[in-house]
């Protein structure tokens, strides 16, 4: 889990101390503060609730009514592994364990160090080019545990 | 320059009008030519800014730059060729540009003044290359006033703006005539939402000018978020300084001073040009106190949307920009009563914004004269789907929808036959082709099933499956359903599972009137209009593709061959060769046979992707 640092402890004062007078303020602090810090647990939520004046419940109630919020953080690359029919027989399964043991990342979680969001997706509609990653915006086809390392090689 | 007054307006507009003139190709200046290399979301993602790099280096190597500008406009309307550029003053239109091209373009366009052949848009029918952009029929079919500045302007520069009659109508509103004049002639042009509902915008106006109150807002809906829809983004990344001038006026009209702009975060382009349009118009003066010397004071923020579907509904929009949880309210009290903050409120489309100034500054007679009896003007889609041409149109209203399909889009790729248009997106419907003389006019529309809506429109062909889409947009709107009341968050919730039966083989008889039942339910009881219309699409598919439905839960068949669940893939032996090719691409191996003797498919193994069906040189295989 990503650490808030005591500069992110700063912005994030600052962010409230900048919009504290204003009415609905808080959607737009909630914004910056997860452009700050990547995400929105409960500490940073437990500071704006007191910053704001607002009870964390509501805040709590926004964060996860509206979907840009997130309460886990998020990768700076996100990768998909399709493990619909075609790609999990030619081998997806073992495509998504190895990513997940060479970086100690679960399914569904994020790296340490917030470059990788790993995640399982249904059928892309790719199956001829089984067993297929998309990393961002690129479809890869034929991945397997010789050339993944490789192309995320190319995801900083 | 400063703040400005209404001389200096029109100053900065006779100074910029030679410059638009180039573009207009009515006054060739010494030979100066203006590069509009496209520059909307749509360009980008075509990797459009490495050409625009590319070119601009060129230009400066060769020594032209006196005489040769690169402007990036927010053009990308016919978003399947781009990236694109358009070369004034002679209008010619050059699509698909790699960076490997500029050379080309400088040295045998710009240079020997020859156009470059490969680069020019070809007539798909008999590929002969149509050199300018206006004798393409996609765009002379089209007229355009909402994105009339589409490839003339710099988005990022006010002066284009201002010399293409930007702020001429705030300034009209603001010192020429009053408040009841300005909601007069919006209501005399006949203008109607154009986010969808078709509510006419005058009589909006109207309703919150006699509202009682010190404190009004004027608000604008850019949170576009049915599916495929881009109409908005485009005009906010191409025209934005349209929309602020129609806040501008609207904001007389009803006597505020304040505005907002909600849009959708997932547009960062959008904010990001009009975000630099409100600094280049604070500057000016044409927001902030004492606009143009009128002493009337209007300013306005953008507020960007964090991800709901729902907050397009006006008052779930308010109630977001409060900063809580975007869930509608009952109305009454209507906005223009107790809108944002409980004050007075009037929230209008983007798209309806825009037309605003050209309706102040020629009249409402003017617009009024464009359409049908009921509805008024222009109004822009986007085409998608199973059409040759696809991107954004404009089209007066009235225009029959078959036109829009074959005249503009080009018709159906590989002589397919067209099935069905879903307009409306997740609130709409699909017209069938026998329907295809239906004109694009509110009444009408509805008069088939579907809505006019924002502007989503879908082409579909035999391959599509009408269950399916209905499907489709049950499953966005069961997902987009905040679950404030009972009839959208449970109502969405079954007809999805029913329609989800059936598309996998095991629909009853029973279950297409089940599903009439729930959604004249939903439709009737939801609290607001995600629920009032998201069972549009099931009630119009059943209305006019009854067969499908039958054929899926009696026959147990899916006749466009996409359920999955309920096709199968057959060799046929005739015309198999025994090569072999499906056999080896076959992700699940479940083609077997010798070489040289017909193949064979094992339905269990079978998981219907269709990759076998691509590879198959023969066109052996068939999905039945």
């Amino acid at each position: 889990m990503k650490k808030i640092t005591l500069k992110m402890w700063k912005e994030i004062d600052g962010i409230i101390q900048r919009h504290k007078e204003k009415s609905g303020a808080l959607i737009p602090v909630l914004e910056e503060c997860q452009s700050v810090c990547g995400y929105l647990p409960m500490e940073v939520q437990e500071r704006i609730s007191k910053g704001l004046n607002i009870p964390g419940s509501t805040i709590y109630g926004v964060v996860t009514f509206y979907s840009f919020f997130t309460m886990a953080p998020k990768g700076r690359h996100i990768i998909k592994i399709c493990l619909g029919t075609a790609c999990y027989v030619r081998g997806g399964k073992p495509n998504l364990e190895s990513i997940q043991d060479e970086f100690g990342v679960e399914t569904g979680g994020t790296t340490g160090d917030l470059r990788f969001s790993l995640d399982s997706v249904r059928c892309i509609g790719a199956c001829g080019m089984a067993p297929a990653m998309v990393v961002d915006d690129d479809t890869y086809a034929q991945v397997s545990k010789q050339n993944i390392m490789k192309i995320l090689d190319g995801y900083k | 320059m400063g703040r400005i007054n209404r001389d200096q307006l029109n100053e900065i507009k006779s100074r910029g009008e030679n410059i638009i003139d180039i573009r207009l190709g009515k006054a060739p200046v010494d030979g100066e030519k203006h590069l509009m290399v496209g520059g909307g979301t749509a360009c980008h993602a075509s990797r459009s800014e490495p050409v625009r790099d590319a070119i601009r280096g060129e230009i400066e190597k060769k020594g032209l730059s006196k005489i040769c500008k690169v402007i990036e406009t927010g053009n990308d309307a016919f978003s399947t060729l781009a990236p694109v550029m358009v070369v004034y003053p002679e209008g010619v239109y050059y699509v698909h540009l790699t960076p490997d091209d500029v050379d080309d373009i400088v040295s045998q366009h710009l240079i020997d003044g020859k156009l470059v052949e490969r680069l020019l848009y070809k007539d798909p029918v008999n590929n002969k290359p149509i050199p300018r952009m206006m004798d393409i029929p996609y765009f002379s079919n089209q007229t355009l006033i909402t994105l009339r500045n589409l490839t003339l302007i710099d988005p990022e520069n006010i002066d284009d703006a201002i010399a293409r009659d930007a702020y001429q109508g705030a300034a009209k509103a603001l010192m020429d005539i009053t408040a009841e004049e300005i909601i007069n002639q919006v209501k005399v042009s006949g203008i109607r939402g154009r986010g969808g509902a078709g509510f006419p915008t005058g009589m909006k106006w109207g309703f919150a000018a006699r509202a009682e109150g010190d404190i009004k807002y004027v608000l604008c809906n850019a949170d576009e978020g049915d599916p495929g829809a881009f109409m908005d983004r485009s005009v906010l990344e191409a025209d934005p300084h349209a929309v602020l001038e129609g806040m501008i006026i609207a904001a007389k009209a009803i006597n505020a001073h304040q505005g907002y702009i909600y849009c959708r975060a997932e547009y960062p382009l959008a904010i990001k040009r009009l975000t630099i349009a409100i600094e280049q118009a604070r500057r000016y003066g044409l927001l902030g106190r004492d606009i143009l010397g009128s002493g009337f004071d209007f300013d306005l923020e953008v507020y960007q949307g964090a991800g709901a579907f729902v907050c397009g509904e006006e008052t779930a929009l308010m109630i977001s920009i409060e900063g809580k949880r975007g869930m509608p309210r009952p109305r009454p009290p209507f906005p223009a009563q107790e809108g944002l903050w409980k004050k007075p409120t009037i929230l209008n489309n983007v798209e309806t914004l825009a037309n605003i100034p050209q309706i102040i500054l020629n009249g409402g007679q003017w617009y009024a004269a464009i359409g049908t009896e009921r509805s008024k003007g222009t109004k822009v889609f986007a085409l998608a789907g199973k059409v040759i041409n696809s991107g954004l149109v404009e089209v007066p209203m009235g225009m029959p929808l078959k036109d829009i399909v074959y005249k503009i889009g080009g018709g159906i790729p590989e002589d397919k036959r067209l099935k069905a248009v879903q307009i409306g997106g997740p609130s709409g419907g699909c017209i069938p082709s026998n329907l295809l003389d239906t004109v694009t006019d509110y009444e009408a529309i509805t008069g088939t099933g579907a809505i006019m809506g924002s502007g989503g429109m879908v082409i579909m062909d035999e391959d599509n499956c009408m269950v399916d889409i209905a499907r489709f947009f049950m499953e966005f709107c069961q997902e987009e359903s905040c679950g404030k009341c009972t009839p959208c968050r449970e109502g969405t919730k079954r007809m999805l599972e029913l329609l989800t039966k059936i598309t996998e083989g095991q629909g009853e008889i029973d279950d297409i009137a089940t599903l009439e039942e729930l959604a004249e339910m939903v439709k009737d009881s939801s609290l607001c209009g995600l629920g009032q219309t998201a069972p549009n699409p099931v009630l119009s598919t059943i209305r006019h593709f009854m067969d499908e439905y039958e054929a899926h839960i009696k026959d147990k068949r899916c006749p466009a061959g996409v359920c999955k669940a309920l096709i199968t893939y057959i060799i046929d032996e005739e015309k198999c060769p025994g090569c072999g090719k499906c056999k080896r691409v076959c992700p699940v191996e479940a083609i077997t046979g010798e070489k040289k003797v017909p193949h064979t498919i094992d339905p269990e193994k079978c998981i219907r992707c269709g990759v076998c069906i691509a590879s198959c040189k023969f066109d052996a295989i068939e999905v039945v």
